[in-house]
């Protein structure tokens, strides 16, 4: 077996992968966080429950409808999303002329409630979610064995990742939103109806997490304590690549995913720390986070 | 208060009256950052874990007496502090809260590896020893005592500290940080001055608690515990004196009435969380305070 600075290419590039499959749902989620952040001014503790509403949402459908992986990829984000909004509507709302904790302290209530309701009816322990049979399987690539699921996991990510990149940023719809995260006034002015463009972006930011939830579920099992810790992970990747660039947290969430798998091989201890670190770092020497602006 | 915690022993249990007071000081320290200073710690509990393992551990392993022992919790949490803090105030508001609650979960999983936490099972069976040599602190009264000391100690160092020209810089900073920089006050110091103070306080509630229950656990370092002591300030309180001090007393009561329903706890928090947010933002003392127009 051919070896890398002494480790075995295969658990090399093994690690590699799940780093790059870790840093999808890094990316996917700090970009939905980005996107919140951006328009609300707020941090969504809940995302880290959002998230994990997706996967039972998949899983829920699976067992109870009988619909299966592909459905659950629409319909999960797209009724968490309505959820969002709902939350949006009825309390968020009330909170956005208010210092900017009030809207982190509630959305973390938020995300107490429904782990706790979570937990009361499925308790702790995991749920096993079925591979779709498209997606079943692996391929040898000479160098590594990649199963075919986590392959699909990269792509989709990224082409999410970049379809939202494109939307922001190339189209029409995505300079409003752009107007409206530097002077929401000055654009409603022009007649464009900022509010329920905010309750559709954080039915949005909502729906991306959920998106994440149903890909990462028959990864990981489903489980209610599934997004808590993950969201801190999410925040330090946050402050690490800063809130000002889309494309920035898509990078920071790639990038930091595959400095913990490599992390993994060489020095397996830290690996639960080093985004952590890389966080300390970075706030030494640009703290206002590696694509960010300081305001 | 005093009159409160010397009485209510005749009446309630002296061990709840004791976790009351842990929490209640961990409650005023961190108050004294987010009430006073403006800046939400969501990383709290790495403070009162961490001076929790380091008491539990110079007691049982090195045998410290349990004052040393407390003090030496106090500073290794004040190290921490100095630490993290350098970090955590290079950045304000949400950030603030995200960096700080990522150093503890830093933190949280540096004790989930190191052997002399034991991992899951937490340091057990910490001896309490005899304070000063000569009392014996597994007479419960005793133990009460100095609980008592140690909280209206802390107690009464953030209320001159509050009270005091430093705090009233810090209320200037909270209010407005751009116009105290221009009368000339050096804010990043005393946002760095106010967060050591928090974090050397909240490890004495920390240190005092692991010898009372004599156990060290990664409960403490966890994050819901640094939600939990958000959860109690914001109750209370968020820049009151007393607000802590019921918020944790409320807490912790229905904690204890709440046990057997297990995750029912965490939906009560979240609740009470979303109805003091939506409706109920200066707290109970808060709002008694804005009734009879006195500042609590």
């Amino acid at each position: 077996m051919t070896e890398i600075f002494g480790i075995p290419t295969q658990a090399l590039f093994g690690q590699l992968l799940i780093g790059l499959i870790n840093g999808s749902f890094y990316a996917l989620l700090s970009l939905g966080l980005a996107v919140i952040f951006g328009l609300l001014n707020i941090i969504n503790f809940t995302h880290g429950a959002q998230y994990m509403l997706g996967a039972f949402c998949a899983y829920l459908m699976l067992n109870k409808l009988g619909i299966g992986y592909w459905w659950a990829l629409l319909i999960a984000p797209i009724v968490v999303g309505i959820f969002g909004m709902i939350i949006e509507r009825l309390m968020l709302k009330q909170l956005y002329k208010l210092d900017h904790l009030y809207g982190l302290l509630l959305t973390f209530g938020l995300a107490l409630i429904i782990q706790g309701l979570f937990r009361n009816e499925f308790g702790s322990s995991g749920q096993p979610y079925p591979i779709a049979a498209e997606l079943g399987g692996g391929r040898n690539l000479g160098f590594m064995f990649l199963p075919i699921y986590r392959g699909w996991v990269i792509v989709a990510s990224l082409v999410v990742c970049l379809g939202t990149w494109f939307v922001i940023e190339k189209t029409k719809l995505g300079s409003y939103l752009r107007a409206a995260t530097e002077n929401p006034e000055l654009v409603q002015a022009f007649g464009i109806n900022v509010p329920r463009m905010i309750t559709l972006t954080y039915g949005f930011g909502v729906a991306l997490a959920a998106f994440a939830g149903v890909m990462a579920a028959p990864i990981y099992q489903v489980s209610p304590q599934m997004g808590a810790d993950l969201i801190i992970v999410v925040f330090a990747v946050v402050v690490i690549g800063g809130m000002g660039s889309i494309l920035g947290s898509v990078i920071t969430g790639f990038g930091l995913g595959i400095i913990e798998g490599l992390t993994k091989v060489f020095y397996p201890e830290a690996s639960n720390t080093v985004i952590f670190i890389i966080m300390a770092i970075v706030l030494l020497i640009r703290p206002a986070g590696l694509f960010g602006t300081q305001k | 208060m005093l009159a409160f915690f010397c009485l209510a022993p005749l009446v309630l249990y002296p061990v709840f009256l004791m976790k009351v007071m842990c929490f209640a000081l961990f409650a005023c320290a961190f108050n004294l950052l987010v009430g006073f200073g403006g800046l939400l710690s969501f990383g709290h509990a790495m403070f009162l874990g961490t001076a929790g393992y380091a008491s539990a551990h110079a007691a049982k392993v090195w045998g410290f007496q349990p004052e040393v022992a407390i003090v030496f919790g106090t500073f290794c949490s004040t190290a921490l502090g100095v630490v993290t803090g350098l970090l955590a105030i290079r950045r304000q508001g949400i950030y603030f809260a995200m960096i700080t609650l990522a150093l503890a979960q830093m933190i949280f999983f540096y004790y989930l590896q190191v052997p002399f936490t034991h991992g899951e099972d937490g340091i057990q069976a910490v001896p309490r020893g005899r304070l000063f040599g000569v009392i014996d602190l597994a007479n419960i009264w005793n133990m009460y005592a100095v609980v008592a000391v140690v909280f209206f100690g802390g107690f009464l160092l953030i209320y001159r500290a509050i009270h005091s020209p430093f705090g009233q810089v810090l209320k200037a900073i909270r209010e407005n940080e751009a116009r105290a920089i221009s009368l000339g006050y050096d804010t990043t110091r005393y946002k760095f001055l106010a967060f050591v103070l928090s974090a050397a306080l909240a490890g004495m509630a920390g240190a005092t608690k692991a010898i009372v229950f004599q156990l060290a656990s990664l409960t403490d370092a966890h994050w819901t515990m640094s939600g939990e002591v958000v959860l109690m300030t914001l109750l209370g309180g968020m820049g009151t004196v007393f607000g802590p001090v019921v918020g944790a007393l409320i807490i912790i009561t229905l904690e204890n009435y709440l046990s057997q329903l297990g995750a029912w706890v965490t939906v009560v928090q979240g609740v009470i969380f979303v109805i003091c947010v939506l409706t109920f933002r200066r707290g109970v003392i808060g709002e008694i305070a804005s009734l009879i127009k006195k500042p609590l």
